[in-house]
C-alpha cells in the first residue's frame, strides 16, 4: 500500500521558545498508510498534538517535510488540496463549530469549497447519515452531548469527502458512554468507507483495534508496530509514564507470578482465554 | 440568572411567515419600523396593532413569548412614560401636585410613546422568533451585496454575527459555570450597592474573556482546517429563494406603509 501521509525527519519548535531547549518535534519521521487506521500515543507534552498540527499544513515543519498524497505542506498554492485530503478534528467540540444548526455546521466545508447547493446537500445528509447523526439535523449544536458533538465536528469533515481524517485527542473531554461513540464511528468510516484515520490519544485502550500504533515521548517516535508488539514492551511504557491497557497490565503481572499468559491480549475475552488455557496445563 | 435572555430567540415552525424568505422578512420589518415612525394618531396605531396582531396569529407563536420578551425592556417604557408624562404641556391640566403637572397632551403623547414602543419591539420580535439567526445573517449579506462592491467587508460582518449568535449559549453557559464557582468561594453576585455588584463581576469576567478569547483561537484553527478561505468562491447549501409568497409579501407591506402615510397626512 501506498502512504498517504509522509513525515520526512520533521523537527519543529514554536516560535519564542527557548533555542537551547529541546525541540517540540524531534527529527520525527514516519509513514502512514491510505486507509489504514493509525494510532498516535503519548501523554501530555510528548509533541503529538503538535504533530497532527503538521499533517495538514496548520503548522510547518522547521527541518524537514511532510508530504500529503504528495503534495508538500510548505507549499502555500495547494494548502486547500492539503486540507480538503486530511480533515481534522480537534479535541473540545464546543470550539469546531461555527453554525447554530447542525446541518449547517456540516454543510460549512463543502461550502468554502465552492461546491454546487445541491451537491453540499447530498454530501450534509450522507455524512450526518455514516455518524448516525442525521435524525439531529436541524438541532442547535450546545443541546447536544460531547459524544454526539465530536460525531457531528466528524461529519463535518466527512463532507469534505477528505481521503484522511486526523483526530487530535478527540476523547479528552468526553464522558466514558461518548468515548466509546466516537471511537466506534471512526473505525466503522475507517474499515466500511475506507477513509484513512489517524487517531491521537492518551488513552491506551483505544489503541487496542489499530492497525499500527506510534509511541511518542518528547518529541521522538519511541516505539511503532501493531498494537500487540507494542504494548508488550509494558516496561518501556511505563517508563514513559504511559500505561498500558488493564488486561495487558494483568497478564504481565501474572507472568510476573509465573503463570504462563500470552501478553498481548488485547480484549478481555482473549485475556480471559488465555489465563483458562494457562490454568489448564 | 443569565437563562432568561431571549435575544435572538428562535421558535421552530412551519408557519407562513416562517416560510417566508429571510429577506423580504428583513424589509418587511423595516417597513413596519419605518410605518410606525410615520403613524400619528390612534387611527394608524390600530392599523399597525391590528396587522401586528394578524402576523403573530399566523405565526403560531405563544403570544406570552412576546410578553416575556417585553420584560428586559419594562424600564425603559416606564421611563418614556414618566417622561412624556410630566414634560409635555398643552390641553388641559388634569393633575398638578407642587411642580408636576400632568396635562392631556401629555397622557396622549405617553400612552402613543408606550404604545409605539411595545409595538416596535414585538413586531422585530416577530422577525427573531420566525427566522433562524443564520437565516437571518444570509439574508442580511446578501441584501448588503450591492455595498460589497463598494469594498465594505459584508461577508466578514456576517460571519462574526453568525458565529456570535452561536456561541452565545456556549458562553453563557460557561458565564454560569463560573459564576457557580466563584460562589462556591464565597463569591456574592446578588447583594450590595451598585458598584459592588459590578465590582463582583470582574472576578467572573476575566476568565471569562481569557476562555472566549482561547475559544476564538481554536476556533480559528478549526475554521481553517476545514477549508475556510473567507468569502471568496463560496457556496451556500440553503440558497435563498423568493416565492411569489415572497414578492406578495413585499407588495402588500409596501401597500401597508402607503396606506399609514396617507393616514398620517389626515392627522388620524
Amino acid at each position: 500500500m501506498e502512504p498517504i501521509i509522509q513525515v520526512k525527519d520533521v523537527s519543529f519548535r514554536y516560535e519564542g521558545e527557548d533555542e537551547s531547549a529541546a525541540p517540540v518535534l524531534d527529527h520525527v519521521s514516519l509513514e502512514i498508510e491510505a486507509g489504514s487506521f493509525v494510532v498516535i500515543l503519548g501523554h501530555n507534552g510528548s509533541g503529538k498534538s503538535t504533530l497532527a498540527k503538521h499533517l495538514n499544513g496548520i503548522l510547518v515543519p522547521d527541518e524537514g517535510e511532510v508530504l500529503v498524497d504528495g503534495m508538500d505542506t510548505k507549499d502555500d498554492d495547494k494548502l486547500l488540496d492539503i486540507r480538503r485530503t486530511v480533515g481534522m478534528v480537534f479535541q473540545n467540540p464546543d470550539n469546531q463549530m461555527v453554525a447554530s444548526v447542525v446541518e449547517d455546521d456540516v454543510a460549512f466545508a463543502p461550502e468554502n469549497l465552492g461546491v454546487p447547493p445541491d451537491e453540499i446537500r447530498a454530501r450534509v445528509d450522507e455524512a450526518l447519515k455514516l455518524v448516525g447523526m442525521y435524525e439531529f439535523r436541524d438541532r442547535a449544536p450546545h443541546l447536544l452531548s460531547g459524544g454526539q458533538k465530536q460525531r457531528v465536528a466528524i461529519a463535518g469533515v466527512i463532507a469534505m469527502q477528505p481521503r484522511c481524517i486526523v483526530l487530535d485527542e478527540p476523547t479528552a473531554m468526553l464522558d466514558p458512554g461518548g468515548r466509546r461513540e466516537v471511537i466506534e464511528t471512526v473505525t466503522r468510516l475507517c474499515r466500511e468507507n475506507g477513509i484513512t484515520v489517524v487517531l491521537i490519544t492518551h488513552h491506551m485502550s483505544e489503541a487496542v483495534g489499530a492497525d499500527k500504533v506510534f509511541v511518542m515521548s518528547a518529541g521522538h517516535v519511541i516505539s511503532e508496530g501493531t498494537p500487540e508488539a507494542v504494548f508488550s514492551k509494558v516496561e518501556a511504557l511505563r517508563k514513559e509514564g504511559l500505561t498500558v491497557p488493564d488486561t495487558v497490565a494483568l497478564s504481565w503481572e501474572l507472568r510476573g507470578a509465573g503463570l504462563d499468559v500470552p501478553l498481548a491480549a488485547l480484549t478481555p475475552a482473549d485475556c480471559a482465554a488465555g489465563i483458562a488455557k494457562a490454568l489448564q496445563k | 440568572m443569565l437563562k432568561d435572555v431571549t435575544l435572538g430567540q428562535y421558535f421552530p415552525g412551519t408557519s407562513f411567515i416562517h416560510r417566508l424568505d429571510p429577506r423580504t422578512k428583513l424589509i418587511a420589518t423595516f417597513v413596519y419600523i419605518a410605518a410606525l415612525f410615520v403613524a400619528k394618531w390612534y387611527v394608524s396605531y390600530a392599523v399597525v396593532l391590528a396587522l401586528l396582531i394578524v402576523c403573530i396569529t399566523v405565526s403560531g407563536i405563544k403570544p406570552s413569548a412576546f410578553f416575556r420578551g417585553l420584560k428586559p425592556i419594562l424600564f425603559i417604557i416606564i421611563f418614556t412614560a414618566v417622561i412624556n408624562l410630566f414634560a409635555t404641556k398643552g390641553g388641559t391640566v388634569l393633575w398638578n401636585w407642587w411642580k408636576l403637572t400632568i396635562t392631556s397632551a401629555g397622557a396622549q403623547l405617553a400612552f402613543l410613546m408606550v404604545a409605539r414602543i411595545m409595538l416596535l419591539i414585538t413586531g422585530t420580535f416577530l422577525l427573531t422568533y420566525t427566522t433562524t439567526p443564520m437565516a437571518l445573517t444570509d439574508g442580511l449579506e446578501l441584501l448588503l451585496e450591492p455595498i460589497k462592491k463598494l469594498g465594505a467587508p459584508v461577508h466578514e460582518f456576517s460571519m462574526m454575527m453568525s458565529i456570535a449568535l452561536r456561541f452565545i449559549p456556549t458562553l453563557i453557559e460557561e458565564a454560569d459555570k463560573i459564576a457557580s464557582a466563584q460562589k462556591a468561594r464565597g463569591a456574592d453576585f446578588e447583594t450590595g450597592s451598585l458598584t459592588e455588584r459590578a465590582k463582583a463581576l470582574l472576578p467572573l469576567l476575566v476568565p471569562l474573556f481569557v476562555s472566549a478569547f482561547r475559544r476564538a483561537d481554536e476556533l480559528a484553527v478549526a475554521m481553517e482546517a476545514r477549508c475556510y478561505h473567507g468569502g471568496e468562491g463560496r457556496t451556500r447549501m440553503k440558497k435563498l429563494t423568493m416565492c411569489p409568497a415572497d414578492w406578495a409579501t413585499l407588495i402588500g407591506s409596501g401597500v401597508f406603509l402607503a396606506g399609514i402615510i396617507v393616514l398620517a397626512r389626515y392627522g388620524l
